[in-house]
């Protein structure tokens, strides 16, 4: 398998006026081709603010990305031009969005919405594109999709409409796609039909996944590796498999903890005391420190490097 | 026939049977309807809003078809006739110091105003969305051009039109740059606010993750969402326009005599307030009544356009 995307030490940070704030700090991963890469991570913790990166869509101001590579099927995307970066967007590497409801331009038909990201890309007339379009939504299973491409997106329901977002993400055949917490707003009978487009549709088409989630049940249900983020850096980097089995990280420990057991009956569900810190002071040691069980003396005054275990990485003085 | 929410026309079919009646409801697919139709239906509602649009209709067609309505030549004086009361047979709504017919004076002023104020309304407009366009989407933009306008709406209203009417001189083509002027800064944050909304919506950030052109988020994703406003904001502002041309053509400084605008008319009616008010009145009515029309429209239009303000206002 080889190397799709290679991320390497990026750094995104905002510069807000209460200071800098490190969003996304000395962060690496990979994605094969045909991979499905899970980041896992609460809200700000830097996910998605690493999509965005990917994508060159950071907010600017206040963000910025200040270091690193974004390597993209051996070319470098930090350096590209504007338009050369909007000729990846959609083409190369497509995006989908948490919320299906607002995603949608209410003005136009869902087929004009995909037709305009098939004619922006590709050398298709309108009328070969609206066939195209209709393929596309008859193979992320709207029925009678030559019926429904003229429909608005008030007429949809949402989960309906993560499926249009994700036929126009697709129409392009990406090599990439992102899915920025694909699931969170749909309810679970949906979240599942979706998970399981998005896996049928990756094999369909051999393309790679980055999916976007606070959800570990997301993560192992269809991801085969896993990056664990807090507080823009990378704690814990592995194989779902590895992971899951046997959370190396203290931070990894107690998200899967935090998730209720069927066979145990507990009063209070379990979770990670405190909240994320606020980087933008002069921030001394692990930035999980302060809510971690087993936080030492040297915690406390330096920041762990990351290390490598059986093929795996983890940021924890434990593993040094 | 009423609709849900969904978008779904309800139609109903009563049906006798053995136990009674019953009624029996399909809801049925309505697919591309245009928007008028959907807009006429919200519209027909509000008795003001239709009152409005009878008004501003009736108040178009006699501008355009002026010189087929008019009885007389509106600029022909007759010394015979002058100052006939309304009534007068052969002249309805009698003549002024001139013997010229007032009928016929005020159905070509419609056209004038109507001209003064959807040229200085279109004038505003072409400067006002592009600069508001400008101003919501680009953040540093939006400083400069915020400040500029500032500096404009800083201006009394009226006394802005009036210093530029001053600066160029007299006339209809000037009154219609200077109420356009004055249309600019209002026009454009009202644009500016709605693109301030619209471009922090996820479908803008998935438009900009699909390879879209600023040129084209900004034209084809931001704009149509902002058409509603406009025209709201615009069938308002063609009162006020229609009003201010008015004001400065009574003032002196727009239309000059013997021109057949409603201001003027009433301006020059003043010298004969005593012996013939209706020299005065007759154009006032006639200003106060198209101005009316349009805001009772442009009222309608809000309330039709967009169903969160209904009971906000």
């Amino acid at each position: 398998m080889d190397t799709l995307l290679k991320v390497n030490s990026l750094k995104t940070y905002f510069y807000t006026i209460d200071g800098v704030m490190p969003a996304v700090d000395d962060v690496s991963f990979e994605v094969m081709r045909g991979e499905t890469l899970g980041i896992v991570g609460e809200s700000g913790s830097g996910k998605s603010v690493t999509a965005l990166s990917i994508m060159r869509l950071v907010p600017h101001p206040p963000g910025r990305i200040v270091g690193g590579s974004i390597n993209f099927k051996g070319d470098e995307l930090l350096t590209k031009k504007e338009y050369e970066m909007r000729m990846i967007r959609g083409n190369k590497i497509a995006m989908i969005f948490q919320d299906p409801m607002t995603s949608l331009n209410p003005l136009f038909t869902i087929g004009d919405q995909i037709i305009e990201a098939l004619v922006t890309h590709q050398d298709l007339s309108r009328r070969e594109a609206r066939d195209r379009a209709i393929e596309m939504l008859k193979l992320v299973g709207i029925p009678s999709p030559e019926k429904r491409v003229d429909d608005y997106p008030h007429q949809m329901s949402g989960g309906m409409r993560q499926r249009v977002m994700i036929a126009m993400g697709l129409s392009c055949r990406p090599d990439l796609l992102i899915a920025d917490e694909p699931t969170t707003a749909l309810d679970v009978t949906i979240q599942a039909q979706i998970l399981e487009l998005i896996s049928e549709m990756k094999q369909k088409m051999n393309m790679s996944v980055i999916i976007i989630t606070h959800d570990l049940g997301v993560v192992a249900e269809v991801a085969d590796r896993v990056v664990v983020m807090y507080a823009g850096r990378v704690m814990e980097y592995g194989s779902v498999k590895d992971v899951f089995s046997m959370p190396l990280h203290p931070y990894t420990r107690g998200l899967m903890d935090s998730i209720p057991k069927i066979d145990v009956n507990e009063d209070r569900l379990k979770s990670i005391e405190g909240t994320l810190p606020t980087l933008t002071e002069k921030f001394k040691g692990c930035r999980f420190k302060d809510r971690c069980v087993m936080a030492d003396r040297v915690c406390h005054e330096e920041e762990p490097p990351i290390v490598e275990i059986d093929n795996r990485q983890v940021r924890c003085f434990k593993y040094i | 026939m009423p609709l849900s929410t969904q978008g779904y026309r309800i139609s109903e079919a009563k049906m006798m049977t053995e136990t009674g009646e019953i009624t029996i409801r399909t809801d049925e697919k309505y697919r591309r309807k245009s928007p008028f139709v959907d807009l006429w239906k919200h519209l027909k509602r509000n008795k003001l809003a239709v009152t409005g649009l009878a008004i501003v209709t009736v108040f178009i067609i006699v501008a355009i078809f002026a010189p087929v309505l008019a009885p007389y030549d509106p600029y022909k004086q007759d010394l015979t006739i002058r100052l006939l009361p309304p009534g007068s047979p052969g002249h309805l709504l009698g003549t002024d110091e001139y013997g010229r017919d007032m009928l016929s004076r005020l159905i070509y002023g419609a056209r004038l105003s109507l001209l003064v104020g959807f040229s200085s309304v279109g004038f505003g407009l072409a400067f006002g969305v592009i600069l508001g366009l400008l101003a919501g989407y680009y953040s540093t933009l939006d400083s400069i051009i915020m400040r500029i306008v500032d500096i404009l709406l800083a201006f009394p209203g009226v006394l802005l039109a009036l210093a530029i009417v001053s600066a160029l001189g007299p006339g209809i083509a000037n009154v219609i740059i200077a109420v356009g002027v004055w249309s600019i800064p209002t026009i454009s944050r009202v644009v500016r606010g709605t693109v301030l909304y619209i471009k922090e919506m996820d479908y803008i950030a998935a438009a900009k993750a699909l390879g879209e052109t600023d040129f084209m988020i900004l034209f084809k994703e931001i704009l149509p969402n902002c058409v509603s406003s406009i025209v709201v904001y615009a069938t308002m502002r063609l009162a006020t326009a229609i009003l201010s041309a008015a004001t400065l053509s009574f003032l002196g400084l727009g239309a000059q005599p013997p021109a057949a605008e409603w201001g003027a008319m009433a301006s020059t009616g003043r010298n004969y307030i005593f012996q013939a008010p209706y020299l005065t009145l007759l154009p006032g009515f006639a200003i106060i009544l198209v101005v009316f029309g349009f805001n009772s429209l442009g009222d309608g239009l809000r309330d039709a356009l967009d169903p969160n303000l209904k009971n906000a206002l």
